[in-house]
């Protein structure tokens, strides 16, 4: 008997992946994003309150193409791990479990921020 | 800390691919295989089944192997029907039992591995230990203080019911040993099979223990290392929803907490 010998059997490199893992997966990513995201945010706030031309240069960056999209990809890791939150809340709550469900739920949350996101810049950015 | 790799002991090679039949209908299977007594790494071996001199399960496809080409390939499993838990292991990517799941229900070649993130005895049998111990530390059996009744326990046919989609558990552990939480947190946290069985036991009518099995669940890591990921319910031979029990232990706590 010597268990630390042992061979350990394989497992994400050969498990199929599902969709709620993947869900699952992505939801502490843009959990970690969001970290990233509010540094931005308090690094923009900084520079408004230094006022002047560090405001300026800010604002420049945060308006070039890579800013920008650095910025529609942080609206979409908030979106997303928001409502994935809310599904996190109905399944606490022991319900929409069932095979049927599950599935639609993750569906739903993946299609709400994929959708959401360009509305809100649609509404807040492109054609304020 | 989550280690997403395999250790050097642990990786596979490629292996033998074993003589094809000349005739019939084939299907090609690559199983993990592990020899101890041989001192080399894991490997994966190719074979292939005459469909037409075998039965429909994938284990009858194992079985012939096991039978008509080597011998020396090991696996557990005993009842062939799906009601002893022997012969769970991970095919096509999926835990499932060899006995129960069709080779037709898979186009291509079938992979066959050990229970994931266990530590494997031989070729597709894995150690269990840690996965038996936990089940016993949630003491399950009936624990009661009242006095003995003279005859049995009774119990409304409601409170049997309560019972259904928990009792039926084989603890073939496919869904505790699908579970990434339970891959990177397996000493710590109960895991799914585990879990569903402590409910069981927290919901039966005529068990009186349910504080103290609460007091034993409340922990960072036995029962709140599930974060829903759902592997479990989807993988359960059986068609249970480990995830679903688990949910209503922690709607017991938290309806205990701010009671």
């Amino acid at each position: 008997m010597a268990p630390t010998s042992r061979p350990l059997s394989p497992h994400l490199s050969i498990y199929r992946f599902t969709l709620t893992m993947a869900m699952s997966i992505l939801q502490r990513a843009t959990g970690i994003a969001q970290y990233a995201g509010l540094l931005l945010f308090v690094l923009w706030l900084c520079a408004a309150a230094l006022g002047g031309g560090v405001f300026d240069v800010a604002n420049a960056i945060f308006a070039s193409w890579f800013g920008q999209l650095v910025l529609f990809a942080f609206t979409w890791s908030l979106l997303h791990h928001m409502f994935g939150g809310l599904r996190y809340f109905i399944w606490d709550r022991a319900t929409a479990m069932d095979p049927v469900s599950r599935e639609w739920l993750v569906r739903i949350q993946l299609a709400a921020s994929c959708v959401l996101t360009p509305v809100a810049w649609a509404i807040f950015v492109w054609f304020k | 800390m989550a280690e997403l790799t395999l250790p050097k002991n642990s990786r596979i090679r490629p292996g033998k691919i074993w003589p094809r039949p000349t005739a019939g209908r084939l299907t090609e299977f690559r199983v993990y295989r592990y020899d101890p007594d041989s001192g080399e790494t894991p490997r994966l071996d190719t074979y292939f089944v005459d469909r037409d001199d075998c039965g429909p399960m994938i284990l009858d496809g194992l079985l012939w192997i096991k039978n008509k080409v080597d011998p020396t390939l090991t696996l557990r499993r005993s009842c062939r029907e799906g009601i002893c838990g022997s012969c769970s292991m991970n095919i096509g990517g999926a835990n499932t039992l060899a006995c129960t799941k069709g080779m037709d229900d898979y186009t291509g070649a079938i992979s066959v591995y050990p229970l994931p993130h266990m530590p494997v005895i031989k070729d597709l049998v894995p150690d269990l230990s840690t996965f038996y111990e936990q089940h016993r530390s949630i003491e399950p059996w009936l624990k009661t203080v009242s006095p003995m009744p003279e005859k049995e326990r009774l119990q409304t046919r409601d409170d049997r019911e309560k019972l259904d989609g928990l009792y039926e558990c084989i603890l073939c552990a496919c869904c505790s040993t699908s579970c990434p939480s339970y891959w990177w947190n397996g000493e710590k946290y109960l895991g799914p099979a585990v879990l569903l069985q402590a409910y069981r036991w927290l919901i039966d009518s005529r068990d009186e223990a349910a504080e103290e099995r609460l007091d034993n669940l409340e922990d960072p890591f036995k029962l709140y290392r599930c974060h829903t990921i759902m592997n479990c319910a989807k993988v359960c031979p059986k068609g249970l929803n480990p995830a679903k029990a688990i949910a209503e232990i922690k709607q017991m706590m938290a309806k205990r907490e701010f009671a």
